[in-house]
């Protein structure tokens, strides 16, 4: 009895002595810390070893790192700048043209994708079969070529297709088409219009406040207002009534053609266009596939039950099947939002003067500064995505299902 | 029939049915009320508004359809010894010049004798993904195991080394060149993304933390910054003086880059796994990789295909941006031929072209996901 009990006691010691190891290994704690420890260490070790391995190459070729470069001399033209800029500006001043550039083509294509992309979805559920394949050709085809292969094309449309200057497309005289892009009369606005505009204000503000009183009596008597006219009325066809009762108060500037191009009003370049065209019309393919599925996701009960309720076709779409639709369409849209914004760096392959071919681009290469250049850009395009997905992460709380 | 329902109606016996004329169930359908007629009336013509979108549509057709066709078939030249040839032949697309072409569109400047390899590389590319697509493919089990060392095996053919006259990488063009960074970064960032995904959901905040911010960081910036890092600055990162191939550097940013997308699909897939499997599976006695691999991530995988198959075509769509660092995918070989005299100012057609590439390989892919989708679908359906 007793060795048999000292036997046991032996096998227990010998498992305990075996186990150490496999003891702190099997404990979950202290294993999570061990591989966190080892990760972090991998972690750091990789970064140090890369950090280092830079510093000495840097050094070995006499380069140093520094942000200097950026007040000297760009000494490089931009075709096209909304703010003051010369060749003698700053390497920072380039970048901030670039940047607003960047901005620019990145919201108007926000915008015309986001509209074209609700069309196209809309079309694609139509019950009329021949538009319903026409949008689906359209979005299979957008969707399966490269985005690089529609700029390029759009562009070459642009440039080798559309006439010369002297033989532009002329829209009434005042508006231009060209392979320079488009010319249009530039306003000079005088003094009487500032009572337009403050009257337009007015009308939005108004339209605001309308439209909660009007939510406010629905919810407590049941009376419906036309909201949409009425804000409709305030913010458009007041301020223009009021534009043509003060005389017109904009002098607009005509383009007019000299010599090889034009002179005067407001140039937008066929860079501009071509890669503005190409990315709305590109990313309205996948938005227009997004809208699709965002409207079929609603159950057709729920249409059905709108109906039982006595809502008219219009009050169901927007009381009813949009609200919902929403929720599926907007997380996937941001992200198209986010590559629209993404997808602008190709500006390069057709020298439009973005973020990317100015400071990732030419100051790149005149300075060589090649580590400090690719940081700037990176970090701007992080800082863009960021605000994109923080404004529509606020917007998607907003419109989201409120639970308990 | 007719007159015998009416006589029967009038007559005495109630049994017999009465139909009023033109109304008994034998008689074919009136006009318009089937076939050809009564599918363009529901289709095209139910309502004002939907006939003004058929007439719109029908003008747009009209308008586009003719001018391409002509263009591109009915007035092309499809022979020719160069451009003005072609404009002496006809006035619309000088395909010629695709034909003169095609070998470098799809090869590049690989040297000419060592052409076979690229070809029996592409042979056995068909064979691994016919055996992986194909669930009744015969011999399937081996010749999965062999896709598991198809890469290893195509860049021993197509880079040479160990019995093969090596070719330099900077040779590899065209379509190849696509099919190569293509093939690489869907093999290599679906493994890299599972595992990325499983970090992301890592109780451990270390890990989670660091895969965390590689994934944003990838997904925040354009691909290509990430190329132009990879051709201009990845050698300060490496011991001094080593360096290596431009193509290396390509392959490796562009499946990084995938992988951070495909990490956030798979995410996606994870996280529609309710809890209790993996509570199940815990119960089960299973460890950490056990319950995934054999619980979680075939359910997860099951849910992510749409969204993984849409990250393949995307990185496919994504090569053409390498042309951008100065290699020449079939993209950049159409650009660099426009620059030759001969066959000045073809624009469209070399688009074109690359266009119908494209489109083929990522519509197939599309439709296979269609496939698999609806055949995984286990649900119900409305």
């Amino acid at each position: 009895m007793s060795s048999q009990v000292s036997g046991h006691a032996e096998n227990v010691v010998t498992t305990d002595r075996r186990g150490l190891l496999s003891r702190i290994w099997n404990d979950k704690e202290t294993r999570s810390v061990i591989i966190q420890v080892l990760a972090l260490a991998l972690i750091c070790a990789f970064f140090a070893y890369i950090i280092r391995n830079a510093v000495v190459n840097l050094e070995a070729i006499g380069k140093g790192f520094s942000f200097d470069f950026l007040w000297q001399p760009a000494s490089y033209d931009i075709n096209q700048h909304l703010i003051e800029y010369t060749s003698r500006s700053s390497h920072f001043r380039a970048m901030i043209v670039g940047l607003i550039n960047t901005v620019l083509v990145a919201i108007a294509g926000i915008v015309l994708a986001t509209v074209l992309g609700f069309a196209l979805g809309v079309l694609r559920l139509s019950k009329n079969w021949l538009t319903n394949k026409l949008a689906h050709v359209y979005i299979e085809y957008m969707r399966n070529v490269p985005i690089l292969l529609h700029i390029l094309l759009v562009h070459g449309i642009i440039v080798h297709t559309l006439p010369r200057p002297k033989s532009a497309m002329n829209f009434g005289d005042t508006v231009f088409l060209s392979n320079r892009g488009l010319v249009s009369p530039t306003p000079h606005p005088e003094p009487l219009f500032w009572i337009v505009a403050a009257m337009f204000v007015a009308g939005v503000i108004f339209a605001i406040l309308f439209r909660r009183w009007a939510r406010r009596v629905q919810d407590q008597t049941g009376k419906i207002y036309p909201v949409f006219w009425i804000s409709l009325l305030a913010v458009i066809v007041v301020p223009v009534a009021l534009y043509f009762l003060l005389g017109s108060p904009i002098q607009w500037e005509v383009p007019a053609l000299k010599g090889f191009n034009f002179k005067g009003g407001w140039n937008i370049r066929p860079e501009f266009i071509a890669l503005w065209l190409a990315l709305s019309l590109y990313t309205a393919a996948f938005i227009g596939e997004i809208v699709r599925a965002g409207i079929t996701a609603v159950n057709y009960g729920q249409t059905e039950a709108s109906a039982a309720l006595g809502l008219s076709r219009g009050r169901t779409l927007n009381l009813v099947v949009i609200p919902q639709a929403l929720r599926v369409i907007v997380p996937p849209l941001s992200s198209q939002y986010l590559n629209i914004t993404k997808n602008s760096s190709l500006a390069i392959a057709i020298g439009y003067m973005d973020v990317t071919a100015t400071i990732g681009g030419i100051s790149l290469n005149q300075t060589g500064r090649e580590m400090e250049c690719m940081m700037i850009v990176m970090l701007i395009y992080l800082i863009l995505s960021l605000l994109i997905s923080t404004f529509m992460n606020w917007y998607n709380n907003r419109i989201k299902l409120v639970e308990r | 029939m007719t007159t015998e329902s009416t006589q029967a109606g009038a007559g005495a016996d109630p049994y017999k049915q009465h139909y009023e004329p033109g109304t008994h169930p034998d008689l074919p359908p009136p006009f318009a009320t089937s076939g050809p007629l009564l599918w363009l009336r529901e289709n095209l013509f139910s309502s004002p508004a939907n006939i003004v979108m058929s007439l719109v549509s029908l003008f747009l057709l009209y308008k586009i359809l003719p001018g391409v066709i002509d263009w591109a078939v009915l007035d092309a030249a499809f022979t020719g010894a160069d451009r003005n040839e072609c404009r002496a032949k006809a006035s619309g697309a000088c395909w010629a010049f695709i034909s003169e072409r095609l070998r470098l569109f799809t090869f590049g400047f690989y040297p000419v004798e060592e052409r076979w390899r690229v070809w029996l590389a592409f042979v056995l590319l068909v064979v691994v993904v016919v055996a992986v697509l194909w669930e009744k493919c015969p011999f399937r089990k081996p010749l999965l195991w062999f896709g598991i060392v198809y890469p290893l095996v195509a860049g021993w053919l197509l880079v040479g080394g160990m019995g093969l006259t090596p070719v330099s990488t900077d040779k590899f063009g065209g379509i190849m060149l696509t099919l190569v960074i293509g093939v690489t970064g869907i093999a290599f960032s679906l493994p890299i993304g599972i595992v990325l995904a499983l970090g992301r959901q890592s109780n451990l905040p270390i890990i989670k933390y660091s895969c965390v911010g590689f994934i944003e960081f990838i997904r925040g910036v354009p691909l290509i910054t990430l190329l132009f890092v990879a051709s201009t600055m990845l050698s300060y990162f490496l011991p001094p003086g080593t360096s290596f191939d431009l193509l290396l550097r390509v392959l490796i940013m562009v499946t990084l880059f995938s992988a951070a997308y495909m990490a956030e699909v798979i995410r996606g897939g994870l996280q529609a796994i309710p809890k209790g499997q993996i509570e199940a599976a815990d119960a089960m006695g299973l460890k950490y990789w056990p319950s995934m691999r054999l619980i979680v991530l075939p359910q997860a995988l099951k849910i992510s295909i749409p969204g993984i198959v849409n990250t393949f075509i995307g990185l496919f769509k994504d090569t053409t941006l390498v042309i951008i660092i100065g290699l020449l995918d079939p993209l950049g070989i159409g650009r660099a031929s426009l620059a030759d005299t001969k066959w000045n100012g073809l624009t469209y057609e070399v688009y074109l072209f690359v266009a119908l590439f494209f489109f083929v390989a990522c519509f197939a892919m599309a439709r296979y996901s269609l496939y698999l989708e609806n055949k995984l679908h286990t649900g119900h359906k409305r």
